[in-house]
């Protein structure tokens, strides 16, 4: 029997449960556990700026490895400050562990020094939350937290922590808790048989089907699974913004992702399609648009983990509530079994169709920048493309950078594109850049952000240079809130209110303070071996400036309360 | 529609605040609630009236099932069922005012279960329309409180919401 204080039982826990990194700051109330991460080894604390950049490393970490992202923050504005990173996660169901200090107990609702009650102001934005009210409890409370944040549909789990459950003087018995079992949580298993055999049906009879792959393959590792399906079918493919990468980008099934400001042939084979096969996305108003005029012709398919998701926006012929993997793997083995077969050219008119929808805009509806002249954003995207060979983990903020960096950079493997979809939280992208470099030192992450977007987590330069996260930031400078911009100009005549960035810092002598590399790029001739150099410097974090178009839109744009094919295509032309 | 949403969920800190707080989060309505631990001091029984069409109800079933704290479920309103409510009224019960809430009382099979010279406190017990017929049989008294605890239910025959 091993007796531990209840701040080495957390220390110890994370470490028996296989965590190497915590991101968090200290304070007051966590105090006791930051003693006890000082005097063991196993478990490695990275000092952040802002508990909102703890979040976000955990989060980015745990995108790209599929493993729990965990953070640590003191009471009160630490708790608080950590919470838009918490929704992140939550509008994304990413696993996430937040430990939270916590004024001691006899304290609590006497509005104490630095007390908020964090689990009522993340209650909305948590898959669960846990308050320790005995020591003897944090082995088990910390398992059910992992237990639940990395089962089912993800997402993040807060465990409030009052100082005096960890008081180094009172110890308890510590045993690492092997079985969780909780009566009123059971993860979802299978799908059901006789409903997979219906979506089974359709998918045989389909003559303009279309497969729609989103977040939920990613997270629950089935992109293998629904390639296998795909390539059966020769369905064409498409992903939800939160999907790309589930299935490879440059396939030629691929018509790209679909949305607001998705691909025109994927938006075009949505509205004409007569199946739509969904896995593991949840219709978002930014995917589906005006959901009244949503897939007019379409029976809908749609497989999901979370049985809420499913017929909340939009109405659905075939239910499956089961696991991706579950139910790609029984629709694989009911296709192979089914006496009636695929005829190989049943979908020929319909790929001729989706072809003529593709060849019409060329992938490509920017006209790139001569020599000289104002870069546009697309291209430098393509160009980190190139120089990554589309291997490397990319990294958005929100904006438009973040839809030129989904439209131009092809994607084909999960847990490479890592953005915040949900939420839209700008300054998600350098700290969830840095949790995956962290990781994964040996390959390549690139944080593709807008100069809006970077200074709302600067400060974390300082982190790169006290831990060495030598992340690769492409800064798209264009001087303004550029997607705020874009609906100004489309909805407000121009009127350009708050979205023009004055003063901006001189980020190459800012990002040189910090003891980083940077560039300032200005002429289209130069990037290509500017983008170059970056990538060669393979130790060193490295910020290259690059003076984008201010007047570029993101194209092809949905029109609001339009279908899914009602686009504009650019500044003057219309589906 | 009207639906009875009766569920089972721990009996924890918190618990009452991740259901309540889910129909205000997600514009659920909520006519009425209540919550007491049932024999099993580990369960609570909260049951909420609510109104939405289809799609709504099935929403609000799925959400509260996604919640850890919810254990079971069941939306009486889909079988048959038995609601009741109780109501605790007081009355002034002056003049000629003071037999005819005695009366009405009696013909709505209320007790009276508290006196004053000037004053009757009413339990009625029974179906929501029913307590609120016996208010509107009160029109021409002067109401000086009234409390009702919200339904509470059970299905008819064998059905059962337990473990």
């Amino acid at each position: 029997m091993e007796l531990l204080s209840g701040a080495d039982m957390i220390t110890r826990f994370l470490a028996d449960e296989g965590v190497e990194y915590i991101y968090g700051y200290p304070g007051g109330a966590a105090l006791h556990i930051y003693d006890a991460i000082h005097r063991q080894d196993k478990v490695n604390h990275i000092l952040v700026r802002h508990e909102q950049a703890a979040t976000h490393m955990a989060d980015g970490y745990a995108r790209a490895t599929g493993k729990p992202g965990v953070v640590l923050v003191t009471s009160g504005p630490g708790a608080t400050n950590a919470v838009t990173g918490i929704a992140t996660a939550f509008m994304d169901s990413i696993p996430m562990v937040v430990l939270c200090g916590q004024v001691a107990s006899h304290l609590i609702g006497e509005d104490a020094f630095q007390e908020t009650d964090i689990i009522g102001v993340t209650r909305p934005i948590v898959k669960h939350s846990f308050s320790i009210e005995d020591p003897s409890e944090i082995p088990m409370i910390l398992r059910k937290a992992f237990y639940i944040a990395t089962t089912g549909r993800p997402g993040p789990v807060v465990v409030d922590i009052p100082k005096d459950m960890t008081a180094p003087t009172e110890k308890y018995e510590y045993v690492f808790p092997k079985k969780v079992k909780m009566r009123s949580y059971t993860p979802v298993g299978r799908g059901h048989t006789g409903q997979i055999k219906k979506a089974v049906d359709l998918i045989l009879k389909a003559k303009r089907p279309i497969l729609y792959g989103g977040g939920g393959l990613v997270l629950g590792g089935a992109s293998e699974l629904f390639t296998q399906l795909a390539k059966k079918l020769n369905f064409p493919v498409t992903t939800s913004l939160m999907g790309i990468g589930a299935y490879p980008q440059t396939d030629r099934q691929s018509v790209g992702w679909l949305g607001m400001h998705g691909s025109f042939e994927a938006n075009q084979a949505m509205h004409h399609s007569d199946l739509v096969v969904c896995i593991g996305a949840r219709f978002d108003d930014r995917a589906t648009n005006n959901v009244s005029k949503f897939c007019p012709t379409a029976r809908i398919v749609h497989v999901d983990i979370d049985p809420s998701s499913i017929g909340k926006t939009i109405r659905v012929d075939v239910p499956i509530v089961g696991t991706a993997t579950s139910v790609l793997e029984e629709m694989l083995a009911l296709l192979d079994e089914s006496k009636t077969q695929l005829k190989a050219d049943a979908l020929v008119d319909w790929w001729k169709q989706i072809d003529a929808w593709s060849a019409s805009r060329a992938g490509r509806i920017y006209e790139p920048a001569e020599p000289g002249e104002t870069m546009k954003p697309q291209q430098v995207v393509e160009a980190v493309w190139k120089a990554t060979q589309g291997k490397a983990y990319v990294v958005t903020d929100v904006g438009q950078h973040q839809m030129f960096a989904a439209q131009y950079y092809k994607f084909d493997k999960p847990n490479h594109w890592i953005t915040s979809g949900g939420l839209g939280t700008m300054g998600f992208g350098f700290p969830a850049a840095m949790g995956i470099k962290l990781n994964k030192p040996d390959e390549e992450v690139v944080l593709i952000t807008g100069e809006g977007s970077f200074q709302m987590m600067m400060q974390e330069l300082s982190t790169c240079s006290q831990f060495g996260i030598p992340v690769k930031i492409i800064n798209l400078n264009n001087q303004s809130l550029g997607m705020v911009r874009q609906w100004q100009d489309l909805n407000y005549q121009a009127r350009h209110a708050q979205s023009y960035m004055q003063s901006l810092p001189d980020f190459k002598m800012l990002v040189e303070s910090y003891g980083h590399v940077a560039m300032k790029v200005e002429k289209a001739e130069d990037l290509d071996a500017a983008i170059e150099k970056t990538f060669a410097m393979k130790d060193k974090l490295v910020f290259l400036d690059v003076y984008v178009d201010p007047h570029e839109h993101v194209y092809p744009m949905q029109v609001p309360q339009g279908s899914m094919n009602d686009m504009l295509l650019s500044k003057t032309e219309r589906t | 529609m009207r639906h009875i949403i009766s569920i089972l969920m721990e009996n924890e800190a918190g618990a009452l605040s991740r259901v309540v707080g889910l129909f205000s989060q997600r514009n659920f309505n909520i006519e009425t609630l209540n919550v007491a631990p049932t024999d099993d001091p580990t369960l609570s029984r909260l049951t909420v009236t609510t109104t939405g069409d289809e799609r709504v109800i099935e929403q609000i079933t799925k959400q509260l099932n996604k919640l850890i704290d919810v254990v079971k479920l069941v939306d009486l309103t889909e079988g048959q069922h038995i609601e009741r409510e109780l109501m605790l009224v007081k009355v002034k019960a002056v003049g000629a005012q003071r037999a005819e809430v005695k009366r009405t009382t009696e013909i709505f099979r209320g007790q009276i279960i508290d006196v004053t010279p000037s004053i009757y406190t009413v339990q009625l017990a029974g179906h929501a329309s029913k307590l609120d017929a016996f208010i509107q049989a009160l029109g021409g008294s002067t109401l000086l409180e009234v409390a009702r605890t919200g339904v509470s239910g059970v299905a008819r025959g064998e059905k059962v919401l337990s473990l």
